[in-house]
């Protein structure tokens, strides 16, 4: 008794080792064969993001070559360590991007993709994902309108930090009537990746022209 | 010839996961902010239903009963897996769009129900009708309920083919001029209404064949008793 109990135990064992070798291998293979396509459009949806913020014309090296690993800073933030993409022509920085966090969105993180000139200057901003509400919050999304393009060439010399609100803060910036945490959010998120690469200028733009 | 047809009626019309079996409503719901994203899931969903069914009819025999649902399981999501990494390699947009909901479609309980109901139970070949059928029915009330959201919610109709189906599919895109938009059904409670509305319109009509099925025949029982 004991022993057929044993054996189809083993069977049993046996048989669903056999269909999860099998179905392992299948997706070893698959998981081979679309690696390169994976990585390939990876590359390109990240570089078309780029391209909305930083035309190509701006730099002549691969954005997603040159980079810079900068760890957790809260006026970032990030909570891992993100890369910082490096524009540059003829091996001078000429731009950065980089990822922001901006916590305090109407509901949970709004990640910002934003570039800075060496000069201090936004080149354009755009929101990587949200989960703000859809026809109220999400304007500050460029598929839903051209709000965010209002941080196109803005600085912190342009507009001083004090104006860095939205208007009903008595700020600079425009807002909608029924959303007005979000772009608050935002609006304060960039302040701080400003705020950021002013103080860092020495190690962001390390590689930048002489005359800043 | 008839068991075909039967097989494809079951699952388009009489046992529709979405509407009749209100199997898997977490997708359905979730999922249909637009047309594009209700039949890209739906699609997605009947691939994996067809070849589920396809996998285990053939080996149903050496699956003692023990392990059976291990190994369903592991067939549907090594599948899953299988779609999902063609759809990130086919189609970068897509996939964001689909989101979470791809890799959820292996505790999607229609999958691992028709497996267990049918392709245990039958061979190959019906057993990848009966899948792909299940997963037709439920594109059908995905791209429906989709639609509908889309229209009333935002007045387009198939915004974001072009994710699906390259660039040059936009022309298919259709906008409604003017129109402000109806937030409420983009926003979770208009899935429900909208599913709700399609449930009752489906079970309205069958009402409506039965009362005539009886008056012709001359029974008056049959007609009251709604098809469940």
């Amino acid at each position: 008794m004991a022993s057929t109990l044993l054996k189809h135990a083993l069977k049993t064992a046996a048989t669903l080792i056999a269909f999860a070798l099998i179905w392992t291998l299948l997706l070893a293979l698959v998981h081979k064969s679309t690696e390169a396509p994976i990585a390939v459009s990876e590359a390109e949806a990240r570089l078309s993001l780029f391209r909305q913020i930083l035309p190509d014309t701006m730099h002549d090296n691969d954005l997603l070559k040159n980079i810079l690993k900068v760890p957790p800073n809260p006026q970032l933030g990030n909570k891992e360590p993100i890369d910082i993409n490096i524009a540059k022509i003829n091996n001078k920085t000429v731009a950065i991007i980089l990822e922001v966090i901006a916590p305090d969105g109407y509901s949970g993180n709004i990640e910002l993709l934003i570039a800075i000139r060496a000069d201090g200057t936004l080149s354009g901003v755009r929101v990587l994902a949200h989960k703000e509400t859809p026809g109220l919050g999400d304007y500050i999304d460029v598929v839903r309108g051209n709000w965010i393009k209002h941080f196109d060439n803005e600085s912190l010399i342009k507009t001083p930090p004090t104006l860095w609100k939205v208007k009903k803060d008595s700020g600079k910036f425009d807002y909608m009537a029924g959303a007005t945490i979000t772009p608050r959010a935002v609006v304060k998120a960039v302040f701080k990746a400003l705020t950021y690469a002013k103080e860092n200028q020495a190690m962001l733009f390390a590689d930048a022209s002489a005359s800043h | 010839m008839g068991m075909y047809q039967d097989i494809l009626k079951n699952g388009v019309w009489k046992q529709n996961t979405g509407v009749v079996q209100l199997l898997g409503l977490c997708p359905t719901l979730a999922v249909t902010t637009s047309a594009v994203n209700g039949l890209s899931l739906g699609l997605a969903t009947a691939i994996v239903m067809a070849g589920a069914n396809g996998s285990v009819s053939p080996v149903r025999r050496f699956v003692p009963a023990e392990i059976r649902v291990p190994v369903f399981i592991l067939v549907i999501a090594a599948l899953v897996t299988i779609i999902d990494l063609s759809i990130h390699a086919g189609s970068k947009p897509l996939y964001d769009a689909l989101g979470i909901f791809i890799p959820l479609i292996v505790v999607n309980c229609i999958v691992l129900a028709r497996v267990e109901s049918f392709a245990a139970k039958n061979t190959s070949l019906p057993s990848m009708l009966d899948g792909f059928s299940m997963g037709l029915g439920l594109t059908l009330v995905l791209g429906l309920l989709g639609g509908v959201r889309e229209v009333v919610g935002k007045g387009t109709l198939f915004s974001g083919i072009d994710l699906a189906l390259g660039a040059s599919a936009k022309q298919f895109m259709m906008t409604i001029p003017d129109y402000q938009g109806f937030l409420l059904a983009v926003l979770p409670p208009g899935a429900f209404l909208g599913l709700a509305m399609l449930i009752a319109g489906r079970n309205w009509f069958e009402l409506r064949k039965l009362n005539r099925q009886a008056a012709s025949s001359g029974e008056n029982t049959a007609g009251l008793k709604p098809n469940l």
